[in-house]
């Protein structure tokens, strides 16, 4: 067997793409891949035929196959191998097609027959994403949704259009409807790392995008952080704590005083009720252990 | 030029008018021009509270809307010479109180007054919005009960982002906390959140805490600031609130029950 072109393709098993997104553009809470948890339902009690059906959106963890050459045919080897190794696994698996490293090295491949490649191995390609225009095109004609960049990209993109409400880094279903305040002051950041050093008050919302968020004063109840990485409080957490907003599920909550109403972590939560007496008032840090939310005593 | 502070709260009925009258006729008193401002337009108390309801002419929407001058809606306290009311009008409602309007009227009294007290409404809507935004000091009054406190912290949280000073970067609205109906035998029983447990949710400078009083209630009916009733505690806790306010050093008073002596229950019992 001929030796394939050296890493012509990759699979990212575990990465996570959203598959609805471009199809509705009006969705405010799409823009966050990787989440596990149902995002809200969007209009089912609006609809006459409410109880015809329920829009709801709701996230799934894809492969994504990151090609790295154009030559189909070294592809064609390099995926047979794969698939011969773990033939279930590909079988009638929805994936995705990333294209960005090709367009770094400024190459260019015909989708179509990659689609078909694809599905000859029992793979169901269901969108690209990281492609050019031209690619873009190709895939809408081939009926391929169009899917939005690796989260490393989100920054540039939410920092350069600061009008767009923040709402799309939702929090999970029951908390949904009441984030959307009247007129949340809500605190952006532009770099990647976010400190408060003032008290966050019952309504402010704060929302550390793309990195960490620490605050060295009190959060008060009704108050609500949201990061895309961890958050540290170094004083009383009475609000809600929202960490690994883009579904980093490495993410996690650090508080010197845990009296939380929610705590998150990439959609994971858990609401006061459930946070155990003994782990309140103490310095704890909350992690996700296998998609379980755990609290941990420091 | 002025300092202008604002009396809010988020709740209704906490005591902001109380101390609104309070506050101002204590300044004035100690020789400070002072101005007293009713931003509850449509329902016009403070001109109650300050006794001078029978003179009301124009009012503060007039001024805004140009239908007066300032010095025709200004009522001059009959008590006390540098203390003066503009009365919030009755008939509209919050929506005639805009920006700019309150702006102009608060410049114009800046140059003649040292202080220049807002009494909101309550609500975190367009009339309490108003009478924080150009506030520099705000006296944040609190009762000491759960929802109280609450609506007190989401105020603070509104002056801490959306008030002028937070929208142009200036020095941040200095924040003081009153508490108020303060009953120290409930607290002692377990039945109030104390002192400590409101400083320990809102964290704010401690301006003073006014003992629940009867004195309050039969001063408002008569149209005097309670402050003017020196036999009550709730008078001179409103004294003492305006004393730290100008930076002296008094110690806070009424916070634990009256240990009743053997000769008070002799001659009082």
């Amino acid at each position: 067997m001929r030796d394939p072109a050296p890493a012509a393709v990759r699979l990212d098993a575990p990465a996570a793409q959203r598959l609805d997104d471009r199809r509705r553009p009006h969705s405010r809470l799409s823009r966050t891949p990787n989440t596990m948890a149902e995002k809200s339902t969007v209009s089912a009690h609006t609809a006459q035929s409410a109880g015809a059906f329920e829009l709801k959106t709701s996230s799934f963890t894809l492969p994504v196959i990151r090609l790295f050459d154009a030559d189909l045919e070294a592809l064609a080897l390099r995926l047979g191998a794969k698939v011969e190794k773990a033939p279930d696994f590909f079988r009638h698996t929805p994936v995705v097609i990333d294209l960005s490293e090709l367009v770094k090295r400024q190459l260019t491949i015909a989708l179509a027959p990659l689609i078909g490649l694809l599905r000859s191995y029992g793979m169901i390609p269901v969108g690209v994403r990281g492609g050019t225009r031209e690619h873009a095109a190709a895939a809408e004609a081939l009926e391929l949704a169009v899917l939005r960049d690796a989260p490393t990209r989100r920054n540039a993109v939410a920092s350069s259009t600061p009008a767009e409400p923040k709402t799309s880094a939702a929090p999970p279903k029951p908390i949904g409807p009441l984030t959307i305040a009247d007129h949340p002051p809500t605190q952006q950041s532009d770099s990647a790392f976010m400190l408060i050093t003032k008290p966050v008050r019952s309504g402010q919302r704060i929302y550390a995008a793309g990195g960490d968020l620490s605050i060295v004063a009190q959060v008060s109840s009704g108050a609500e952080l949201m990061a895309d990485g961890n958050i540290h409080v170094y004083g009383t957490l009475r609000g809600r704590a929202l960490a690994g907003m883009s579904g980093n599920l490495e993410a996690r909550i650090f508080c010197h005083d845990l009296q939380a109403e929610l705590i998150s972590i990439a959609g994971n939560y858990r609401v006061s009720e459930g946070i155990p007496s003994e782990l309140r008032r103490v310095p704890v840090q909350v992690f996700l252990d296998h998609n379980i939310l755990r609290i941990e005593k420091l | 030029m002025a300092r202008i502070i604002v009396i809010t709260s988020g709740k209704g009925g906490v005591g902001k008018t109380t101390t609104a009258a309070a506050l101002s006729m204590g300044l004035a008193q100690r020789g400070k021009r002072t101005v007293v401002i009713d931003f509850d337009v449509g329902l016009r108390n403070l001109d109650l509270i300050m006794g001078c309801e029978r003179r009301v002419v124009y009012d503060f929407i007039n001024v805004i809307n140009n239908e007066s001058t300032l010095n025709q809606a200004l009522i001059r306290d009959k008590r006390c010479d540098s203390l003066y009311i503009l009365p919030a009008s009755q008939t509209r409602d919050k929506d005639a109180l805009h920006k700019d309007g309150v702006e102009r009227v608060l410049t114009e009294l800046a140059d003649n007054y040292d202080f220049i007290v807002c009494d909101s409404p309550a609500g975190i809507e367009h009339g309490a919005y108003m009478a924080m935004y150009f506030a520099d000091d705000a006296i944040v009054v609190t009762n000491p009960e759960v929802s109280s406190v609450r609506d007190s912290d989401r105020m603070l949280g509104i002056l801490s982002s959306r008030s002028k000073r937070a929208e142009t970067g200036q020095e941040p609205v200095r924040e003081y906390l009153l508490l108020t109906r303060y009953d120290p035998l409930r607290v002692a029983n377990g039945a109030m959140l104390s002192v400590d447990d409101v400083q320990d949710i809102l964290s704010l400078r401690l301006l003073g805490v006014i003992p629940e009083s009867k004195a309050v209630l039969s001063a408002s009916n008569a149209g005097i600031p309670v402050i003017l009733d020196r036999e009550s505690d709730a008078g001179q806790a409103y004294g003492d609130m305006v004393a730290r306010y100008l930076g002296d050093d008094v110690p806070h008073r009424f916070l634990h029950p009256e240990k009743k002596g053997l000769f008070s229950r002799i001659f009082k019992g």
